[in-house]
């Protein structure tokens, strides 16, 4: 019945791991047409589920056993509640006899899990089953989208019964906020229109509304510069000429005086995250906000708006656009020129301090390997991330001209996410090349998963950015904590062609820039999974950089230069 | 300060445990909490106090009305409403207090539940601030015992509830399964 509920839904693909009370449910999934992908650890099949998701907008789903299968998702539920991302995560539980007996594999799953999902069930009746799961695929997909949670007890999988198709599913509490109102909607309009210097704030709620055509028309239509942010990037292209790369903690400098600067900023299912305002005082200190999101509780949250729009952001754009269609400005040359001097400034803040790559003769500079993953890819290739320094040298020098490309834990920042959500792209994009770029630290978290990869095939590009630390932590240890290296130097990394020979696959490890170019080539070039480790300069640092509580103005653009000692 | 919220939630298994997270979760610290079935048997009503600063209470009220079992949530602090608390007391007493004790009962509409030799039992309800002056007048006869139900309010004026209506979902749409 489970089986013919996610039929119903769509699934094609289910990222799991069985285990003792699933195994009814396993039985039947043997001979069903549903794919069930066996990963390697319960983390990654929730991360695999996201993956999925994020690439397609389709519900992504996954499944664990009782107990430590339950708790294992845990990580990846949270992840996708973070940024977001719609999965249904069905878990196992003990027969509903045992439930609170201490009963082996047992764990207060529906407890545990109430604040990592927007939703979630214990089904302990076969007569509930059906209404629960496309209740889960409903909530998980509606308004803000999110990952819900379905626990199913032993009973419940044994049971036999007929399915009897649901057809709608009532949650009077539930309320899905699209339309936005006109009234605001209309004075949003009229603001953006007569800002001298408006800018837009785009970021991950345009993905998950599929609104990029609608962003695209109101930046033109509204002649205005855009910063998109680490969860929205490729929501707008990142050739579109409006574009002006990503905010907050490590955004470029022309991004950061851009919103510091802006006379009417026009945020569109963004948050306003604390590592995209730093000092939230200081946050686009001289601007009227018009913030559009479906969540009514991010708006006001951290900061608050002069226009509040609750409401699709594809909805609420489409009704923008067609005011500014209708309704033309007055001819205005003061504005006229005010916009100029706008346009002029943000060109000439990005012509100052541009996002640089780095390139040495000697060594690879983690910079110089994402501009050529970029030359690669060519705005097109999806591209996985974890945490850290590689992630955000990624997000500032990969090009993204489509969403849906960039696909990286976001708000929560999980470690040893990219490769299992590459896994899920796979699956779901098999027409894609998949580069899966991971630290030396988070790739080492999710090594068991090269087994899935091998196992299926999959032509993953597995790119390692080995610096043979953790980067961003000790970034931090030098910069905060009197360069007081603790335990984040990483020695003993496994042989890449070994390893990746031990799983049947192609892998090498370089560390000349010479070689960089033709190695990443071989890697594409090949039909199968490929592992390449490279070594890149130790000592890099991420910048430009905003460091914790400062205003996003005052950037560190560069490491501290060697001061000249003054001759004696 | 303290905001004083009157929820409407479906009666379902966790829909307690989902409001409690969610304020713990959020940072919101719970001064009382009560809660029971209304007319409608599949809904409770629940009234929270919370400690919270002020330019916090809406989004307080925000969050409330993310979760899917709540139907309403609306913040009385403001609103015309009344607020009233059950407190029952034992105190104990000696022989020449007795008297003064049930007129002190008396003055504050109290009912005695309970006599005997040691002292009485007594029941007060009144606003919370009432009963913290009765409470603060039985311990000046002796040793008290008390126990308060929290706070329990309604609205003076009824506020339109909105309900969702039911969606079709993709399991409507197809007549026969999809092998």
């Amino acid at each position: 019945m489970l089986l013919e509920c996610l039929s119903r839904e769509g699934v094609d693909c289910i990222f799991g791991y069985p285990g003792g009370v699933t195994l009814p449910f396993y039985d039947v999934l043997y001979d069903h047409h549903i794919r069930h992908v066996l990963v390697r650890h319960e983390e990654n099949a929730a991360f695999a589920a996201e993956g999925y998701a994020r690439a397609t907008g389709k519900v992504g789903v996954c499944c664990a056993t009782s107990g430590p299968g339950a708790t294992n998702l845990v990580t990846g539920l949270v992840d996708a509640m973070m940024d977001s991302i719609p999965i249904v995560a069905l878990t196992g539980q003990v027969p509903t006899k045992l439930i609170g007996s201490d009963a082996f594999q047992e764990a207060d799953t529906f407890g545990i899990t109430r604040s990592c999902t927007k939703h979630n069930y214990l089904v302990r009746r076969l007569e509930e089953l059906a209404q629960a799961v496309h209740e889960a695929f409903y909530v998980a997909a509606s308004g803000r989208p999110g990952p819900v949670l379905v626990d199913i007890t032993k009973d419940v999988f044994q049971a036999q019964g007929h399915y009897q198709p649901v057809t709608s599913v009532h949650l009077p509490g539930y309320k899905v906020f699209t339309e936005g109102h006109t009234g605001q909607i209309r004075r949003a309009a009229q603001l953006a229109q007569e800002a001298e210097r408006p800018l837009v704030y785009a970021g991950g709620g345009i993905v998950a509304a599929g609104a990029s055509a609608e962003l695209k028309e109101f930046v033109e239509r509204a002649d205005t510069p855009a910063v998109v942010t680490l969860m929205g990037l490729g929501s707008l292209p990142s050739e579109h000429p409006n574009f002006i790369s990503m905010p907050g903690m490590h955004g470029s400098y022309a991004a950061n005086q851009a919103l510091t600067n802006c006379d009417v900023l026009i945020a569109l299912g963004v948050r306003f995250d604390d590592r995209v305002t730093g000092r939230l005082a200081a946050f686009a200190p001289h601007a009227k906000v018009i913030h559009v999101d479906i969540d009514p509780a991010e708006i006001g949250k951290n900061r608050a708006p002069d226009v509040p729009i609750v409401g699709d952001v594809k909805r609420v754009l489409t009704k923008m656009n067609k005011q500014l269609a209708e309704e033309k400005a007055p001819a205005n040359e003061k504005l006229v020129a005010a916009r100029r001097a706008w346009w002029q400034q943000v060109r000439a803040w990005k012509d100052e301090h541009p996002l640089q790559v780095v390139t040495s003769d000697s060594e690879i500079k983690p910079q110089h390997l994402m501009a050529e993953i970029d030359r690669l890819s060519g705005g097109n290739a999806i591209v996985t991330s974890d945490v850290g320094q590689h992630q955000m040298w990624a997000a500032q020098l990969v090009r993204f001209n489509e969403p849906r490309l960039w696909l990286n834990s976001g708000g929560l920042g999980s470690m040893g996410f990219g490769l299992p959500a590459a896994i899920g792209a796979q699956f779901a994009r098999p027409d894609k090349l998949v580069f899966a770029i991971a630290g030396d630290g988070g790739f080492q978290m999710a090594i068991p998963e090269l087994g899935t990869i091998a196992s299926n095939g999959l032509p993953i590009k597995i790119i390692i950015m080995n610096n043979g630390y953790l980067g961003m932590v000790r970034q931090w240890q030098t910069l905060f904590y009197n360069n007081r290296l603790s335990s984040v130097e990483l020695d003993c990394f496994p042989d890449a062609a070994k390893l990746a020979g031990a799983y049947g696959f192609k892998g090498r490890t370089i560390d000349k820039p010479w070689e960089l170019a033709p190695a990443l080539e071989e890697a594409v070039r090949e039909p199968g999974p490929y592992l390449l480790n490279v070594k890149v300069t130790p000592f890099e640092s991420v910048y430009p950089m905003v460091p914790a509580g400062a205003a996003i103005n005052e950037m560190v653009l560069g490491p501290p230069q060697p001061v000249p000692v003054p001759a004696t | 300060m303290m905001q004083i919220i009157s929820l409407l939630l479906e009666n379902k298994p966790g829909a307690l445990m989902r409001v409690t997270g969610l304020l713990t979760q959020r940072g919101y610290n719970i001064e009382s909490l009560t809660v029971a079935r209304t007319l409608d048997p599949d809904l409770s009503r629940m009234t929270i106090v919370v400690d919270v600063e002020s330019s916090k209470r809406q989004q307080v009220i925000k969050q409330m009305n993310r979760l899917i079992n709540v139907l309403q949530a609306t913040d009385l602090t403001d609103l015309p409403s009344v607020v009233r608390e059950l407190l029952l007391v034992r105190v104990r007493t000696v022989q020449e207090s007795r008297t003064a004790v049930l007129k002190e009962a008396e003055i504050f509409g109290g009912l005695v539940v309970d006599s005997s030799t040691e002292g009485f039992a007594i029941e007060v309800t009144g606003a919370p601030e009432k009963l913290n002056e009765f409470v603060d007048v039985m311990r000046s006869y002796g040793e008290i015992d008390v126990t308060r139900s929290g706070s329990l309010a309604i609205a003076l004026e009824s506020k339109k509830l909105r309900l969702q209506p039911p969606v079709p979902t993709r399991a409507g749409k197809v007549e026969e399964p999809v092998y």
